[in-house]
């Protein structure tokens, strides 16, 4: 199936839901990894708005990107709970590791906050992480 | 034998899956349970064997475990100091019930709530959540029971309740414990929510960073439908902006919009979503409310102190060697939490900063330990309890960097719509930078512009620098749209009233004795 059946699959899925953009946003990110240009423009037709309104709302929120990533993402909490348990050296002792494996992307709180440094991939958490954990975590990547 | 394992996102990122099947690989015959978190975060994966209780427990302890030699015992899990000494109302149910068990749910008291205020009618209903003295948990504190009437008695040919759980907030869990743990309770407060105010559908909005408890919504939401019916309850995602958790942000998030604060007047509850009245409630206010229908407004203000009635849950985080979730009445204090139930840092050193109340929550130091857990008392001390986190440093802590970070945040997830907020967080890291290398030896290029009449034409010291910074905070306070920027003063302004040292000052005092 072609991308813009798909979307338009995606559009007809969340149709008579109210103020449906963001559901069917996060059903995009989800299955193509990012919200393009094409993405924005069909949707814009679709559901009768302007582009530069679905841009706006695409470009308001983190978890919108406008390109997949090539690796996978690792969500490092880089928040104050885990700051307070090591997190902020964790982050930069693993930066080199982690460059040819995975994409570390800063998020604030996982809501684990009692057992950081805490990170996430896909849906799968992991805490109590220090750099020997993390690294093999990265290494299984 | 039977056997329980919590399945919370806590417990599964601790390992608990990995134990839970070597569990069953070792004893086929057990009955083997996924229950919710008993909220002991240093103690997962908690095996419960017979009521005994396990943590935090490997895979290599399993055999222990299973023939009771294990040295992880922590004995009857019910009557550990942890778990004895709190007063549980909304988290009742916590390390007890499998979350999906419709047949838990109902032996263990639910929808009690909902039959008694279907009894009652809306007016009671009001009546009673306003005379328990229940107010807003997710940090502003507003009674729920005036915010209710508000609603039933507004116009409007379609009303919702919307439930925040948007928790954003570092070092704050309950609300994510309460949706994985025990959602037929969050489910319940919302379709009584809806009978006191006329609202027959539902939105809770929860966090992408939250998939776990979603799934569990989903699911529990769809098992329910029959029993709160004509009610409707529909979950919605975030996607990673931090102010969503803002009502307003919130209500125009659900719409599909930008999350951009809104003004207020008019108030959510009289044009709210989709221009409707709207309840806006956080997880735990709503989750509290079952309790009060079931046993009345006294049993529920019996508890607490001042004008801050009930319990609380009180979730310890950061560098603490017991963190966890702790629901107690309110009235206890700061060292205690902290000291005896906390039992200090995990690193073992001592206690330099507490932040209460999430990352626009003032750092406090162990001077404040006397201050009782009431939203007056720690507004009285220029803090705030916000949504009940609490956030411990050790003395490694350099409170610049945490003053600077506090700024960073604002500048990373401000939603734009108000200057102070949009400007003022980018421009209160350039200043703490500034001061971090000791102020500024020669002229901003702008400021030596002429046309810049009122600006100095020399250097800054630290002292002018932090004067800049303080006057910076006013005007984000007053001038800020929302509690974003109208609140990241708190972590700022306390971290230089408290720790002068890190900011350079000691420095300067020591340069001016010699």
């Amino acid at each position: 199936m072609d991308k813009t059946a798909r979307l338009d699959e995606i559009v007809a899925a969340h149709a008579g839901r109210d103020g449906p953009l963001l559901p069917i946003l996060n059903d995009i990110q989800a299955e193509f990894g990012c919200v393009d240009e094409a993405a924005k423009r069909h949707l814009a037709a679709a559901l009768n708005l302007s582009r530069a309104e679905v841009h706006g709302v695409v470009s308001f929120y983190h978890d919108f990107k406008s390109v997949p990533s090539k690796l996978p993402v690792l969500k490092l909490c880089r928040a104050e709970a885990c700051q307070a348990r090591g997190g902020e050296a964790l982050a930069a002792d693993i930066a080199a590791a982690a460059k040819e494996k995975c994409e570390i992307e800063a998020v604030y709180c996982l809501g684990l906050c009692s057992v950081g440094p805490n990170a996430m991939i896909g849906q799968d958490v992991h805490a109590r992480l220090d750099v020997q954990k993390l690294t093999r975590l990265i290494e299984s990547l | 034998m039977r056997i329980a394992i919590s399945d919370d996102a806590l417990a599964l990122a601790c390992g608990a899956d990995a134990v839970a099947e070597a569990i069953a690989k070792a004893a086929p015959d057990a009955e083997i349970m996924r229950v919710s978190s008993w909220g002991m975060s240093w103690l997962e994966p908690l095996v419960e064997v017979d009521g005994i209780g396990y943590g935090p427990a490997t895979v290599s302890d399993v055999a222990a475990i299973l023939d009771g030699s294990s040295s992880l015992n922590i004995g009857k899990i019910a009557d550990y100091p942890f778990i004895a000494r709190q007063q549980r109302l909304t988290f009742a149910r916590a390390g007890i019930t499998q979350p999906l068990d419709l047949e838990d749910y109902q032996a263990t008291g639910g929808w009690l709530g909902l039959a008694q205020a279907r009894e009652i009618g809306p007016d009671a209903i009001i009546e009673t959540v306003t005379g328990s003295g229940l107010r807003g948990r997710g940090g502003a504190g507003f009674p729920a029971g005036i915010k209710w009437k508000t609603v039933a008695g507004a116009d409007g040919p379609q009303k919702y309740i919307v439930c925040n759980a948007d928790e954003g907030d570092s070092g704050t869990f309950a609300d994510r414990m309460l949706m994985e743990g025990d959602p037929y309770c969050l489910i319940e407060g919302m379709a009584i929510a809806g009978l006191a105010v006329g609202a027959d559908k539902g939105f809770i909005y929860a966090r992408s960073e939250y998939p776990h408890a979603i799934a569990k919504l989903n699911a529990a939401i769809l098992v329910s439908a029959h029993i709160v019916a004509p009610f409707e309850i529909e979950v919605r995602v975030g996607a990673g902006a931090y102010v969503c958790g803002e009502e307003t942000s919130l209500l125009e998030s659900l719409e599909g919009k930008r999350g951009e604060v809104r003004a207020k007047p008019p108030l959510p509850a009289l044009e709210g979503l989709f221009g409707m009245p709207t309840v806006v409630n956080n997880v735990l206010t709503l989750a509290a409310v079952p309790y009060i229908l079931a046993n009345g407004a006294k049993a529920y203000a019996d508890y607490g102190m001042g004008r801050s009635r009930g319990t609380m849950p009180i979730q310890l985080a950061g560098n603490i060697k017991h963190g966890g979730l702790f629901e107690t009445a309110f009235g206890i204090t700061l060292g205690e939490l902290v000291n005896d139930i906390g039992c200090g840092t995990e690193s073992g050193r001592p206690v330099k900063a507490v932040q209460v109340g999430g990352p626009l929550g003032a750092y406090h130091p162990a001077s404040d330990f006397h201050l009782p857990f009431d939203y007056e008392a720690f507004t009285a001390a220029d803090g705030l309890i916000g949504h009940g986190g609490i956030v411990v440093f050790d003395e490694s802590v350099d409170m610049l960097s945490q003053a600077r970070f506090a700024m960073e945040f604002c500048a990373v997830e401000s939603c734009g719509k108000c200057t102070p907020c949009r400007l003022g967080s980018v421009r209160g890291m350039e200043v703490l930078d500034r001061i971090k290398a000791g102020g500024r030896a020669t002229a901003d290029p702008i400021e030596s512009l002429p046309q810049m009449h009122n600006a100095p034409k020399q250097g800054r010291s630290v002292d002018e620098e932090l004067s800049l910074v303080t006057d910076l905070c006013e005007t984000m306070k007053f001038g800020s749209l929302c509690a974003l920027g109208g609140f990241t003063p708190y972590p700022v302004m306390s971290a230089i009233k408290h720790w002068p040292e890190d900011f350079g000052k000691a420095a300067d005092m020591v340069k001016d004795k010699s």
